[in-house]
């Protein structure tokens, strides 16, 4: 048999999310949820495994398909599993400005990876405007924002990531 | 430059940076939730007579009249209203929401609370960019604070109005910011935008009339009902009341954002002692985007002009987001347009074919000319592809179903207007005149 999606802690945890997620939305309307809902298994499993995507789309009432179809869309969302640290750094306009591709280049080298490349401990990304423009370079790790980057405060941070 | 420029005494920013900003406790010793107090003893339809004659208008991008919009809302309509806060703040260049709802979220609950008494209202939706996750944080914990104090839920500080108040976080979609993607994707859908009209105001969430406004918007309804709609539209100009967050970034000294008068030019923004302190050393501005990466680029002749909605729509550009970008004359014009331009292809959601495919196409166009590949004739067929996309002078919208491609071509015809010669020359010395350091005098790193 193959292996349970969720232990019982996170299964707790995703019937409490979902049941709070859908008291936010007219009964009749709980396909709202998807986006909470998808985060918050992403929150648990570290990416959506198509187990999960149909076990949303079940809570939801909805198809697998329309849960895969909002889960592809959307830039945040992986549907492979990504390396221990999604490393998401701002190429745009401003922070070019301050330098976001000289230090792009710089972890890409550091990495060992290409932007749009993985291995087991990093997945590198290029990504557009973090609302950070006047705080310029900036990057995200796993969702935690870092701005004003230097090469020292940016070796500080990838020193401290177990 | 030192300090001419008229200063004001802040509205909305007056308590960024101060301890404890962020709290209930601190909101109300500033006569937070006063505003809202005193919409309780109004009428609502005197509420929104209120905020039209403030002359507020909508930060989000447009610059629509707030009180106009709000008076669209049918009222006789028996469906549910709602009010879907717009936080997802992704237009290249702006960066002021965050601002508010890191130090002062308090301030955008109050106006959430007006707007939806006001409108007759009982939920409303917080929808913010999925990277915002502190400010996520922030904004629900004044979310909570606010349900403790009985602003929200049952009873609104007394008085026998419910109003529910929901945060939804996005998932990394540019699109979603465009108001009717906004809708589908708080319904739980892709970001596809929808043909207007009929506009949200009439069919919105979940087919319901629904108001769409921006968190920045909405954070300058308080200090309307509070201080007198009359006061408000003084600080501002005839057609637009109040004072106003931009933000400054790129080549200059001292980005940031700023609250300002809207009389405000770009020249002062740049170069005064209270704002960005001027170019960095030796250099001078060669452009300026004035309203985020969708706004035409100016040149370095026409900056003796008003940061605001009118004064640049006379330049044919726009405010839109407040995010107003400096080149300095060591930037490539080429690179810049292409990583806007790159932006937009990225974003496109591939639903009107004229966006779908003229977006890529501008950017391989792009990256061939600042690549040195260049070929006579590139050129024009970029204006073609521009053109094909949204024609300029911009004449309302273009040919697609919402303003991403305007905002995707209007950089196009504006850089090529403005700075043809240096993508010829790209052209013709079969390389980018700027060598390894296209990115002006802070595009260096270490
Ligand atoms: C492509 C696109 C992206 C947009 N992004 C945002 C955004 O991030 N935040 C925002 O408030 N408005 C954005 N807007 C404008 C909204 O459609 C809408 O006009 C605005 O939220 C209305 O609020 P307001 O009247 O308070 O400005 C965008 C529009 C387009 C076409
Ligand atoms: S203009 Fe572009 S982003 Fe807007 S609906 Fe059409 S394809 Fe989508
Ligand atoms: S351009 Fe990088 S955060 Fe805006």
């Amino acid at each position: 048999m193959a292996e349970p999606l969720f232990t019982p802690e996170e299964q707790k945890k995703f019937d409490a999310g979902i049941a709070e997620i859908l008291s936010h939305y007219p009964p009749e309307r709980k396909s709202a949820g998807m986006l909470p809902a998808l985060r918050l298994l992403q929150e648990l499993k570290g990416w959506l495994p198509q187990d999960g995507l149909r076990l949303v789309a079940k809570q939801l009432e909805v198809t697998p398909e329309r849960a895969y179809e909002v889960a592809s869309f959307y830039v945040m969302y992986h549907l492979k599993k990504p390396g221990k640290y999604v490393v998401d750094v701002c190429t745009n306009l401003s922070c070019s400005l301050w330098g976001a591709e000289k230090m792009l280049a710089y972890l890409e080298d550091k990495l060992g990876l290409k932007a749009g490349e993985a291995n087991e401990k990093f997945t590198l990304r290029e990504t557009e405007c973090l609302a950070s423009c006047g705080t310029a370079p900036c990057l995200q790790i796993n969702e935690d924002h870092h701005e004003n980057l230097t090469k020292a405060k940016l070796d500080a941070i990838l020193a401290k990531l177990p | 430059m030192a300090s001419t420029a008229k200063a004001i005494e802040p509205v909305i920013s007056a308590a960024w940076g101060k301890p404890q900003s962020w709290t209930l406790d601190s909101y109300r010793q500033r006569g937070g939730y006063d505003g809202l107090k005193k919409a309780l003893e109004m009428a609502p339809a005197a509420i929104i007579d209120e905020v039209k004659k403030s002359n507020l208008r909508g930060r989000g991008g447009a610059g629509f009249p707030t009180g106009l919009k709000w008076s669209f809302v049918p009222k006789d309509s028996p469906k549910p209203k709602y009010l879907a806060v717009n936080g997802d703040e992704s237009e290249p260049g702006t960066f002021k929401d965050r601002y508010i709802l890191e130090n002062d979220p308090h301030m955008m609950l109050e106006g959430i609370a007006i707007a939806s008494y006001a409108l007759g209202v009982h939920t409303a939706y917080v929808y913010l960019r999925g990277e915002f996750k502190f400010q996520a944080q922030r904004t629900q914990a004044a979310i909570d604070e606010a349900y403790k104090a009985g602003i929200f839920g049952k009873k609104m500080m007394g008085k026998d109005y419910e109003l529910n108040c929901y945060l939804v976080r996005g998932a990394g979609a540019y699109i979603c910011g465009e108001e009717t993607a906004l809708l589908e994707s708080l319904e739980g859908k892709k970001g596809w935008p929808r043909l207007k009209p009929p506009f949200p105001a009439v069919v919105g969430l979940f087919g319901c009339p629904t108001v769409v406004n921006n968190v920045e918007t909405l954070a300058s309804v308080p200090s309307i009902l509070a201080k007198g709609a009359d006061w408000y539209a003084k600080l501002g100009t005839d057609k637009s009341g109040g004072t106003h967050l931009v933000c400054l970034s790129g080549s200059v000294n001292r980005p940031g954002v700023y609250e300002l008068p809207m009389q405000t030019t770009l020249l002062e923004l740049i170069h005064d002692d209270k704002y960005g302190q001027g170019m960095p050393k030796g250099r001078k501005v060669k452009a300026v985007i004035p309203g985020g990466s969708s706004a035409p680029v100016l040149g370095a002749d026409e900056l003796d002009v008003a940061v605001e909605f009118e004064a640049l729509k006379v330049k044919q550009t726009m405010a839109g987001s407040g995010g107003v970008i400096v080149m300095d004359d060591a930037t490539c014009m080429v690179r810049s347009l292409w990583r806007v331009a790159r932006f937009y292809a990225e974003e496109s959601c591939g639903q009107c074919t004229p966006c779908r495919e003229g977006t890529p196409w501008q950017t391989r166009l792009l990256r061939k000319i600042e690549e040195g590949r260049g070929e006579p004739g590139d050129i024009d067929m970029l204006s073609n592809v521009a053109a094909s996309i949204a024609p300029y002078p911009p004449i309302g919208l273009g040919n697609t179903i919402c303003a991403l491609g305007d905002a995707a071509a209007l950089p196009t015809h504006s850089f090529l207007m403005r700075f043809r010669d240096e993508f010829e020359a790209h052209i013709r010395e079969k390389c980018c005149p700027f060598g390894d350091k296209p990115w002006g005098s802070y595009g260096d790193w270490s």
